[in-house]
């Protein structure tokens, strides 16, 4: 499940609940929903309602990216949940996805 | 070495049964107190053997799934998750992080990488047309002399 909200080309989305194989398809199906906006350049996610994530999520992730990309815009992550973390720091994935402070989301 | 309990489980192998996969493991090891953060590397590494198993073993046309689990008395828990699916053609590229199969699906590729991360040994049989077991060990309960005073579930 996700909310969201929008400040002019920022999309925050915040993920409730599991992230697994499971979910992820309605998960990937709802922002890329929000995302169909093209003015949207940048994602922030907001984990802190999701305890679990496993590597079905950073499959998830990357395709938000990689989208993005396209749109010269970027992806950052805050509130990451410990398991969440060791998940995400094993990928790799920080070099291109960073992790935010709620102070640079606001920004 | 003597075996403390022991359970089989066989589920359908839907994606909603990953989480009922983990959340049963967990709760097997739950005797032996383990510490969150090792319950926590257990449930990720089933998930991720599980949703092998569902979208690549079974190419998500269904199927059954074998969940073995043991406790062993050194404080070792045991897993073996096994299908009957397509079979891994080369195990050794399958392990390779970022390697998949499906990258139009989004897949990471990070399955077995989770698995041979979060987990004490990581070992698999497979044979094309029949399928393949994933064994997992996990220690889940800390060795008595360097037991830490950590607080159980």
């Amino acid at each position: 499940m996700l909310t969201h909200v929008r400040k002019r080309d920022v999309l925050l989305v915040r993920l409730t609940g599991e992230l697994d194989q499971c979910s992820a398809s309605g998960i990937r199906r709802d922002m890329d929903a929000l995302l169909s906006d093209t003015r949207i350049r940048h994602l922030v996610l907001d984990l802190g309602d999701m305890p679990f994530m496993d590597s079905s999520g950073l499959g998830v992730i990357l395709g938000r990216y990689r989208m993005l990309q396209l749109r010269g815009g970027t992806v950052s992550l805050m509130h990451l949940s410990p398991q969440v973390k060791r998940v995400y720091d094993l990928s790799g994935m920080a070099k291109i996805i960073p992790v935010i402070e709620e102070k640079e989301a606001e920004e | 070495m003597k075996t403390l309990n022991h359970m089989r489980l066989q589920f359908d192998a839907r994606p909603e049964n990953e989480s009922f996969a983990r959340i049963a493991v967990s709760a097997f090891a739950v005797p032996m107190n383990p510490t969150m953060d090792v319950l926590s590397d257990v449930r990720t590494a089933v998930s991720e053997a599980v949703t092998n198993a569902i979208v690549h073993a079974y190419r998500e046309q269904g199927g059954v799934i074998t969940l073995e689990a043991a406790l062993r008395e050194d404080g070792m828990l045991l897993l073996d998750i096994a299908d009957q699916g397509c079979g891994i053609a080369d195990i050794e590229q399958a392990m390779q992080p970022f390697f998949t199969t499906q990258p139009e699906k989004e897949r990471s590729g990070m399955g077995f990488a989770v698995m041979q991360s979060f987990m004490d040994d990581v070992r698999v049989r497979s044979a094309l047309g029949q399928g393949t077991t994933v064994h997992l060990e996990k220690r889940v309960r800390a060795l008595p002399e360097t037991a830490p005073d950590v607080p159980v579930m």
